[in-house]
């Protein structure tokens, strides 16, 4: 076996509850059942709890939003067996014969997008995001490994353009309207919501929308400015937007469900709850994820890893949320090169560690420590853990 | 094919003699280093620390073997440090040791981190001042008044000690991390490079240096390359080569220009389109750049092979040896632990004819140039015991898994040989296996 397969899960977070038990539920798991909850309760001010506990979250370093809603997730990613074919050979996709002119009928290229190869894609392009994300959080930014991951997410992104999928993921992506300076985070969580009020119920699976109308793959790589509102990890300015988003897509293979209505006509593959959570759809109360309006070329797409410009929270929950989150991030010299102190590991040994350490030094105070405790104590309650 | 033809003839040695293990309880060894003379080997490790081992003569009792090497002198090179501007921890880890060549009774070595490289002196000193005047034995102050003649101080030996210190500190020019130096021929100058940027210095000026390759994009959005290894030619000393993460490789001249971003020579392989796949350009990454002896070949490793180029010709290399070929179809995985981006080392022998480099599950490989014969070994305490003779190892790649054969499944991921020296005369090679220091050396018959 090919050792060390990184354990994208929470680490366990040993936390007491009021008898003095020790509560070993992962933090991620309770940001699900968290959010979960959230949704069929409707209530709003457990929400901003929520929203606050993911604040803390990245604060202390968590790189938590896309990684907690992995959990259990792992296997999906790297798909075993047959689907390993694309990537093992190295040939070129099977598909490839298949698929018509990119510019044909979006039916022909979601049929590619739905073929193994597309998955295996799909689930590399999310790999490469999270990592992306996950070296910005590093005291040492290997330069060289960003740029040959950088690298590959441009390739990938550049054959999906001649696919055809990225132009139909656009087009869809500028029909639905989607304002660019929004949260991941909290967009999904407003969603949740949303979609549970909309579905009346406790939260169903959202299609794939376009199927029929079109494959809406992630765009969060694409968008050139992506806006800076960082969700849940204020270390990654680029990121947390790209690989939440990126992961909500790659989980499934599929994209995120960004179409409002839900036309089953679409495949669905998840199969479990907590994926509704992530299938998220676009916006109903016009919180739109950093989509541009204007649909972007292949070539425009890959804004790299930079958040251009600070953009101001329309919502001033929003900016209470993120007040602390400081600009200077976004000069990519920074994002490239600058880390904040952490401990120094890999990227998966931080996330191993990070019950065994304590927070660095400078990413939390002992007063988010302890706010972070009492909210995952409130957490707990609140799910009925 | 017996193992009896592997230790006969490959590679002209190692059928090696264990003959040094040392446990680095602490910390993983991040470079390895002989000498001119192979007299001395440095190691430093991610700690910040140099230890350095000398080569004890050979003892008369034993003539067959030769000298071990011993623990030297240790020092602490580097210091964690904090870069208040950008709230970056600079991690102390010796990413790089060159030596100078030794000019007296002293030794020189650069050791660099990510951001600063220091000119350490290591001197011996076996002798002691004796009868001071002004002094007592015990260092106390004598009261002028009470002196009543005069002696001459008496050089007396004493325990051999072994003092390192820093004599420069060439700072603050690198604002990425430092891959690699490299002592020029001239011995005056050395390089020193970054991920985008080369420097020039004398070393004897530390308070400026000169820029000569730049590949720092106006817009670094546009950056999908950076520098991975550089070093000076061995004979020349206007010329340098440097590396690149697409698997190419220029070789610059000084005279040309004092900006040396426009190669002389370019060196690069087409790829083989078959082979094509998302992985492709991460593993053409070159990882190390190494010019042979003779200054007439250069040998480059990336993830799974090793390179040997002719200086003459640019278009592809003349040698090419595949050290894991098996990993191919593990990529995936690989990429998913990142293990595809390990960056392994490679080294020629004294006399050019033979390489090698280090690989996974602690095994490194050794290739003769000239019979095209390889061999595998491993350096672990369990495989092979002192004064022992190394035997090979294969990995096998078919269903059918022979005895004494690994399974590609079984290999151990974490156990990497990124780092290996080989002996500028001598067949002795030093094999650094995480935390723990191999030497291996042929049998005398």
């Amino acid at each position: 076996m090919i050792s060390s397969e990184p354990d994208l899960r929470f680490p366990c977070r040993r936390s007491y509850d009021r008898d003095g038990n020790k509560i070993t539920q992962t933090r991620g798991v309770l940001l699900q059942t968290g959010l979960k909850w959230a949704e069929t309760v409707l209530n709003k001010s457990c929400l901003s709890l929520i929203q606050k506990y993911l604040k803390l979250c990245s604060r202390d370093r968590l790189h938590c939003y896309c990684l907690c809603l992995s959990t259990g997730k792992r296997d999906n990613m790297f798909p075993k067996g047959t689907k390993r074919k694309f990537s093992d050979s190295g040939e070129e996709p099977a598909v490839s014969g298949d698929e018509p002119a990119p510019a044909a009928a979006p039916s022909a290229a979601v049929r590619a997008l739905t073929s193994a190869y597309s998955l295996q894609r799909q689930s590399l392009l999310d790999m490469s995001l999270i990592k992306l994300q996950l070296c910005h959080m590093l005291v040492e930014p290997n330069l060289c490994r960003s740029v040959l991951i950088a690298n590959t997410v441009r390739q990938i992104q550049e054959e999906m353009t001649q696919d055809g999928t990225w132009q139909i993921m656009t087009q869809a992506l500028a029909a639905a309207q989607c304002p660019t300076d929004r949260l991941v985070a909290t967009e999904v969580l407003c969603r949740q919501t949303d979609a549970a009020a909309q579905a009346g119920q406790s939260p169903k699976p959202f299609s794939v929308v376009g199927l029929e109308e079109g494959y809406h793959a992630e765009e969060v790589v694409m968008e050139g400015d992506v806006e800076t509102e960082v969700t849940m990890s204020t270390l990654s300015p680029v990121s947390p937007q790209l690989s939440s988003a990126s992961y909500l897509a790659g989980t499934f293979g599929m994209g995120p469900c960004w179409e409002e209505d839900e036309d089953d006509d679409g495949e669905c593959e998840e199969d479990e709850e907590e994926d509704s959570e992530e299938c998220v759809s676009e916006g109903e109360e016009g919180d739109r994820d950093h989509l541009s309006a204007d649909s972007r070329t292949g070539e425009q797409v890959f804004g790299t890893f930079e958040i251009k410009h600070p953009a101001p929270p329309p919502d001033p929950a929003l900016e209470e949320l993120f007040s602390d989150v400081d600009p200077s991030y976004y000069d990519l010299d920074t994002v490239l090169t600058g880390m904040q102190s952490a401990p120094k590991m890999g990227p998966y040994d931080l996330l191993e560690s990070l019950s065994s350490h304590g927070p660095t030094a400078l990413s939390s105070s002992s007063s988010c420590r302890s706010d972070l405790n009492e909210l995952d104590h409130i957490m707990e309650i609140i799910v009925g853990s | 094919m017996t193992k009896k033809s592997h230790t006969v003839n490959v590679p002209d040695l190692v059928s090696g003699i264990h003959s040094v293990f040392c446990p680095f309880s602490a910390d993983i060894i991040s470079t390895v280093e002989f000498n001119y003379s192979g007299d001395l080997l440095a190691t430093g490790d991610k700690g910040g620390r140099v230890v350095i081992f000398q080569h004890e003569q050979e003892s008369k009792n034993r003539p067959q073997l030769r000298g071990e090497y011993n623990v030297y002198s240790t020092f602490q090179s580097h210091e964690p440090e904090f870069d208040y501007l950008k709230s970056l921890e600079i991690e102390e880890k010796i990413n790089k040791i060159r030596w100078l060549p030794q000019q007296n009774a002293a030794h020189f070595l650069l050791s660099t981190n990510d951001k600063t490289i220091k000119l350490w002196k290591i001197s011996e000193r076996d002798k002691r001042a004796e009868g001071y005047n002004l002094k007592d034995e015990d260092g106390r102050l004598r009261d002028p008044f009470r002196i009543t003649s005069l002696r001459v101080p008496v050089l007396m030996p004493m325990d051999l000690m072994v003092e390192a210190s820093p004599r420069r500190i060439f700072a603050n020019a690198h604002t990425y991390h430092i891959n690699s130096i490299s002592v020029n021929s001239d011995h005056e100058t050395y390089l020193s490079a970054d991920d985008l940027r080369i420097n020039l210095w004398h070393l004897e000026i530390t308070d400026r240096s000169f820029n000569i390759v730049d590949i720092k994009p106006a817009n670094m959005e546009e950056l999908t390359e950076v520098i991975t290894a550089a070093e000076c030619h061995p004979l020349q000393c206007n010329v340098f080569v440097y590396s690149s993460s697409k698997g190419t490789i220029r070789l610059c001249d000084m005279r040309a220009a004092a900006l040396c971003d426009r190669h002389s020579k370019f060196f690069e392989e087409p790829e083989d389109p078959s082979s094509r796949s998302f992985f492709s350009e991460i593993i053409s990454s070159i990882s190390d750049v190494k010019f042979s002896h003779s200054g007439r070949y250069m040998m480059t490793r990336d993830y799974l092979s090793v390179k040997v180029w002719d200086l003459n010709m640019e278009n592809r290399p003349v040698e090419t040896y595949q050290v894991h070929e098996y990993l191919r179809s593990k990529l995936c995985s690989l990429y998913e632990n990142d293990c595809i981006f390990d960056k392994f080392e490679c080294c020629w022998n004294g006399s050019d004819s033979a390489i090698m480099t280090g690989s996974y599950n602690n095994f490194f490989r050794m290739f003769d140039r000239n019979t095209r014969r390889d061999i595998t070994l491993e350096a672990s305490r369990e495989s092979s015991k002192p004064r022992a003779t190394l035997k090979p190892r294969k990995v096998s790649t078919g269903g059918k898994r022979k005895k004494d054969e690994i399974s590609v499944d079984s290999l151990d991921f974490n156990k990497k040989i990124l780092h290996t020296a080989w002996h500028p005369k001598d067949n002795v090679i030093a094999v650094a296996a995480t935390n723990n220091l191999y030497i291996f050396q042929d049998k005398i018959n």
